[in-house]
């Protein structure tokens, strides 16, 4: 069984190879098409014709377009994603750097979406076309209705500016403190684990309005999906059952019919994270966030190749990350996808 | 070990780490000044090649130059760099030699750089030697003063540094006080030099070199950079703030926030209507210069049709409505550059309000005479970086235009291709675009804007005695009997052929706390922190 | 299951907006959206091209009900008009991803084989890219115009129409009726098209009308990073993006009363989307 499995496993990373070739070909394909050239650009200010073309060379540009595509991918393999023309730095030390800040917004948005959906998603399908039901639709609804950066600048002004309960949108932490040493990149973690609560409430403070902004992107989804496998499991004869043999509501609500509906939620949760890193480039540039979100559109308005592929090939490759996790998650409680796959 | 010893244990943990952060989070931010700007420096050396506009700003604050520019007190009580005053920087005193052909810099004997190295002639010479040698921006800024080999630098002793001019100009002393004219450590740059790198380019990008005023505390590219004060400098008066976060915050309403809730100190570069607007407010302070050798312009490329037609561009010129225009894009937040005074210029200055203004009947029959009486169909490039002001004003023009039948089509182009479309390729027929010279001198302009070929001439204009004249009154002192009325020729010529429609000069607006003193408006643009102080 | 509906269905759908006042209240909200985008342009009461400079920034007032913008236009007047290009970009992106992308994943679905795993291969390519910088690279590439963020949309929308047609059809390839249809003497195309392909229509709905919706907030934040329509196009997302930036300075009805379109005709949009589903899938009535 746990052979199959991890058979399974094997093979959803197999097939995720073909997706990941496309990716970087296509990814390839469009910043060479992006219409600024970036010789010209990284010349500098004051260049003439002359320091323009020393630097096409210097950066490989002057070559055909699949010599360099053949040098790229030897590069990528050698583990080299080459130099962000912007920064000068490493595109891996960039992405390294900026990743943990990106990711911990998204999973602090999506805790944020999870803790208020899914009981709105319970509560509507306990109560199924009653005015609670409605009116968590419509909260929901309203929450995926408006574009992040309205609500992201919305918020800065009520919270920050008008009421000032919120810090100044500044990105992770003021000035006032000392990012955490690094361990995991997650500045609460990395706080809580040397144990700077001060810090601690520094950085989470930041994290409020940004991951509320996002969060409530993910609410509609997140709730319609337990909503409809709420109802799905209430109706099954296991819930009826047990109703009838007298177990009390609150455990026939969250073990069992609870219980069940948490599969097709956790997938929906899959796709809603991966949603999310996309929406996030819009949030980090009204927080000054330093996630990957801000570096890629600065990247592509730039023709910043090296950045914008690696930024995209890390995206994918999360995005994989992401799918295989919850294959396996799945695969370990649900005993049925074994024998499906 | 059960749960409850298990959170006894980490709360314990907890405690000591939490008293030993507190005195670091408590340093007060008294002797903190934050300043948030749009855009931060890519790289920590401005001769670096791709180094960016804001990447002036750790050459102004880190390095030293040979001189600085001196300051003065405008009659609004503002303070500004004076283009008259060069005052001792790195070295103590100049001496000019008889025949105009070289000067001898005398060093400070105590300056240091920032490992306590002194600093010496030798460092000079290899700093001028990579400014002419490395390419990019400082390779092109040197050539403009005069300076295009390294054998013009020599050293005639440790303290003695003597530089050769090829023909004497008057560019050629200001622009050796330019942020790209800094001495840097040669020892610690050549240890870090390698084959492929002989000017040590990756080393100074991140790690900077000098002996400036300020040392480089952090930099976290794309966020902010800390400058924290060199208690050892020698080269002036040691600075009145001792840590200085330029924070970058690319939302313009969010840095209005934070300099009007009183976390952020300073703004560089505020868009017009916010300065127009905080002007009024009490808890901000204002100031704003109008930036020298600059204007805002809509650029006819006289290389394309119809603007090929001298006719079509003076249309288009008396057509423009600019006073909405200067109202509604610039906020008020610069000097108008129209309805001037005939087409004879009255002084030899730059800029100056052109003869043009709007009537939008003379524009007609001047379309009517080039033979064009309906009009016709063009497209109106912006610059999407400076769409604050760029966008509005290309909506109004669109609008004015209509009205002598110019069917104008917006085209918005980011900021990263704009100079290829308009300065490279130099192929948008009508544009809005600006440009500041550093050397505040009307034929310094006339050098790149006007001569023919020049990377800023965005409109391919191109005349012989225009080209001549340039070349002509560019070395000549301004107090030279040939240099005024030649400079009036050319600005005469410019205003006849109107390849470009000036539309009014800017404002540099910095906003600050009211706290905040001493801020000098420099050509740069950036922020010199040298100089500040905090009550 | 919806198939074997279509008797009853005007019985359900009366049932279905019975039931669910919210569904009632989309449809009423769709038919204002509906009515604007036609006849918006007739009713607005200022040229909404036309600036001030006497004007500029003033709040809302009996002349001008929404205010005015940085350059004296009519801020009721431009969302107005507004209406039918934003219905127009939206509608005409999720056409385009619909007809190309229940085309791929209807083919796929009904072939399967090297023509399901080359067009698997595909969505999964552009599942992978994160889609909004995806549609962003699209437009930085193409050029900001209507038609390419048109493109953009469609493009980032084309693998959910993919995936829920050749679900759809892969159930349906071996159905009784679909069986019926090719012994009848149909040839293997004639079954997609006509026998199974109108079947997988209501499922299909759900999603246009979810995209539909989704649509317009892509171009809005396609505006917000300077990617968006030409000025002076009067468009909801742009006028967002612009206006958000007067928020701090206290000029809140620049963005304000656009973001509410917007955020009207998305919710419209969702509202309907979940509506539709109900009606679709009486599974999910109890």
């Amino acid at each position: 069984m746990a052979a199959s499995r991890l058979g399974i496993v094997a093979r959803r990373v197999g097939g995720a190879i073909p997706s990941l070739v496309g990716v970087v070909v296509v990814t390839f394909v469009l910043t060479r098409s992006l219409p600024g050239d970036p010789a010209v650009y990284f010349a500098g200010l004051m260049a003439d014709a002359e320091s323009i073309a020393a630097t096409r060379a210097r950066l490989g540009l002057d070559r055909t377009w699949i010599e360099q595509f053949v040098s790229y991918v030897e590069r990528l393999f050698a583990g080299d994603w080459g130099v962000s023309l912007q920064t000068g730095r490493p595109v891996l030390t960039e992405l390294s750097q900026r990743l943990p800040a990106s990711l911990e917004l998204t999973l602090a948005g999506l805790l944020f979406a999870i803790g208020v959906a899914v009981p709105l998603g319970v509560l509507a399908a306990t109560r199924p076309n009653s005015w609670v039901d409605h009116l968590c639709r419509v909260v929901v609804t309203a929450g995926v209705s408006l574009p992040t950066f309205f609500t992201g600048l919305f918020l800065v002004y009520l919270f920050y500016f008008l009421a000032g309960v919120a810090p100044s949108p500044l990105g992770r932490l003021d000035f006032i403190y000392f990012s955490p040493p690094h361990v995991t990149g997650f500045y609460t973690i990395d706080t809580a684990l040397a144990g700077d609560w001060w810090t601690f409430r520094g950085a989470l403070a930041q994290l409020v309005l940004p991951a509320l902004t996002l969060g409530l992107f993910a609410l509609a989804p997140i709730a319609r999906m337990t909503r409809a496998s709420m109802l799905a499991a209430l109706s099954a004869d296991f819930v009826r059952t047990a109703t009838a043999m007298g177990l009390s509501r609150r455990k026939v609500l969250w073990t069992y019919a609870f219980g069940n509906a948490f599969l097709p939620v956790l997938t929906t949760l899959g796709m809603v994270f991966s949603f999310l890193l996309g929406a996030n480039v819009l949030v980090e540039r009204v927080f000054s966030w330093p996630g990957v979100g801000s570096f890629a559109i600065d990247a592509l308005v730039a023709s910043d190749y090296a950045a914008v592929q690696g930024f995209v090939l890390a995206m994918a490759l999360l995005f994989v990350a992401v799918n295989l996790l919850i294959d396996v998650i799945y695969t370990l409680v649900d005993p049925r996808v074994g024998l499906e796959g | 070990m059960d749960r409850r010893q298990f959170i006894a244990a980490t709360g314990a943990a907890g405690v000591l780490p939490f008293l030993k952060a507190m005195p670091a989070g408590a340093q007060g931010r008294d002797d903190t000044l934050v300043a948030v700007t749009g855009f931060g420096p890519n790289s920590m050396d401005i001769m670096r090649v791709g180094a960016n506009r804001p990447a002036y700003q750790p050459a102004i604050n880190l390095y030293d130059r040979l001189m600085r520019y001196g300051i003065r007190e405008l009659p609004d009580g503002t303070l500004a760099y004076d283009k008259e005053v060069l005052e001792p920087e790195l070295a103590e005193s100049w001496t000019m030699a008889d025949d105009g052909m070289s000067v001898d810099f005398f060093l400070r004997r105590d300056a240091t750089f920032w490992d306590g190295t002194p600093v010496t002639a030798e460092d000079v010479k290899w700093s001028f030697d990579r400014a002419v040698l490395l390419g990019g921006f400082a390779t092109v800024q040197m050539r403009a003063g005069g300076f295009t080999d390294a054998d013009q630098w020599e050293v005639v002793d440790e303290h003695v540094f003597r530089v050769h001019f090829n023909a004497p100009s008057k560019l050629s002393m200001p622009n050796l006080a330019v942020p790209t004219a800094i001495v840097y450590n040669s020892a610690l740059c050549k240890a870090n030099a390698t084959d492929a790198d002989p000017w040590a380019s990756d080393f100074t990008h991140v790690t900077p070199a000098g002996g400036g005023a300020f040392k480089l505390e952090r930099w976290d590219s794309g966020q902010q950079s800390v400058y924290i004060r060199n208690d050892d400098w020698k080269s002036g008066p040691l600075p009145g703030v001792r840590r200085v976060i330029v924070r970058e915050v690319p939302s313009a309403a969010t840095r209005r926030a934070l300099l009007e809730r009183g976390d952020a100190q300073f703004s560089i570069d505020m868009p017009a209507k916010d300065a127009m607007e905080l002007n009024e407010n009490p808890r901000v302070k204002v100031e704003g210069h109008p930036i020298g050798c600059c204007q805002h312009h809509v650029g006819m490329n006289v290389a394309m049709a119809p603007f090929d037609n001298v006719l079509v561009r003076r249309a288009i010129a008396y057509a423009l409505p600019y006073e909405s225009i200067y109202n509604l894009a610039a906020f008020g937040r610069g000097e108008k550059l129209w309805g001037g005074e005939g087409f004879e210029p009255a002084e030899a200055v730059w800029p100056l309000p052109s003869p043009y203004y709007t009537d939008v009947e003379k524009a007609k029959a001047l379309l009517a005479e080039a033979g064009m009486p309906d009009g016709f169909e063009t497209t109106l490039s912006i610059n999407l970086g400076l769409a604050d002001w760029q966008e509005p004003a290309a909506v109004l023009i669109q609008e004015a235009l209509a009205e002598i039948g110019v069917r104008v089509t917006i085209d918005r182009i980011p900021g990263a291709n704009w100079r290829t479309a308009a300065l490279i390729e130099k192929r948008l027929p009508f544009h809005l675009e600006n440009f500041g010279g550093w050397l505040d001198y009307p034929d310094y302009y006339f050098f790149w804007v006007y001569q023919t070929g020049r990377l800023f001439n965005s409109v391919n204009y191109s005349d012989p005695m225009v080209d001549e004249v340039t070349d002509m009154v560019l070395p000549l002192e301004t107090d030279h009997p040939d240099w005024a009325p030649n400079v009036k020729k050319l600005i005469a010529k410019v205003w006849e052929d109107v390849p470009l429609a000036p539309l009014y000069q800017p404002y540099l607006d910095m906003g600050m706390a009211p706290r905040v003193e001493g801020y000098a408006y420099h050509f740069h643009r950036l922020l010199d922190a040298k100089t500040l102080t905090m009550a | 299951m919806a198939e074997a509906l279509r008797k009853p269905f005007g019985g359900h759908f009366l049932y279905v907006l019975r039931e669910n006042p919210v569904t009632v209240l989309a449809f009423a909200m769709l038919c204002v959206i509906l009515f604007a985008a036609a006849f918006g342009p007739m009713l607005a009461p200022y040229d909404p091209l036309a600036s001030n400079a006497m004007n500029a920034l003033r709040p809302p007032s009996a002349a001008h009900w929404f205010g005015t913008d940085h350059l004296g236009r009519d801020v009721f007047s431009r969302v107005l008009v507004a209406t039918r290009l934003d219905l127009a970009i939206s509608v005409a992106a999720v056409a385009l991803s619909f007809v190309v992308g229940s085309t791929l994943g209807s083919l796929a679905g009904f072939y399967g084989g090297w023509v399901d795993a080359v067009i698997g291969r595909i969505t999964d390519t552009i599942m992978a890219f994160p889609l909004f910088v995806l549609a962003m690279g699209i437009v930085a590439v193409l050029g900001n115009s209507v038609e390419n963020i048109v493109y953009a949309t469609a493009v980032v929308n084309l693998p959910f129409y993919i995936r829920v047609a050749r679900a759809e059809v892969s159930v349906r390839r071996t159905a009784g009726y679909v069986e019926a249809a090719r012994l009848a003497g149909n040839s293997e195309a004639r079954v997609l098209a006509l026998t199974i392909f109108p079947n997988i229509l209501p499922p299909m709905m759900v999603q246009i009308s979810l995209n539909l919706g989704w649509a317009i907030l892509n171009a809005a934040g396609l505006s917000f990073i300077g990617l968006g329509v030409r000025p002076p196009t009067p468009e909801w997302g742009i006028m967002v993006a612009e206006g958000a930036t007067y928020i701090i300075s206290g000029e809140w009805w620049l963005a304000l009363f656009p973001g509410a379109a917007l955020m009207l005709a998305v919710f419209c949009f969702n509202l309907l989307g979940d509506g539709l589903r109900d009606l679709i899938d009486p599974r999910k009535r109890t």
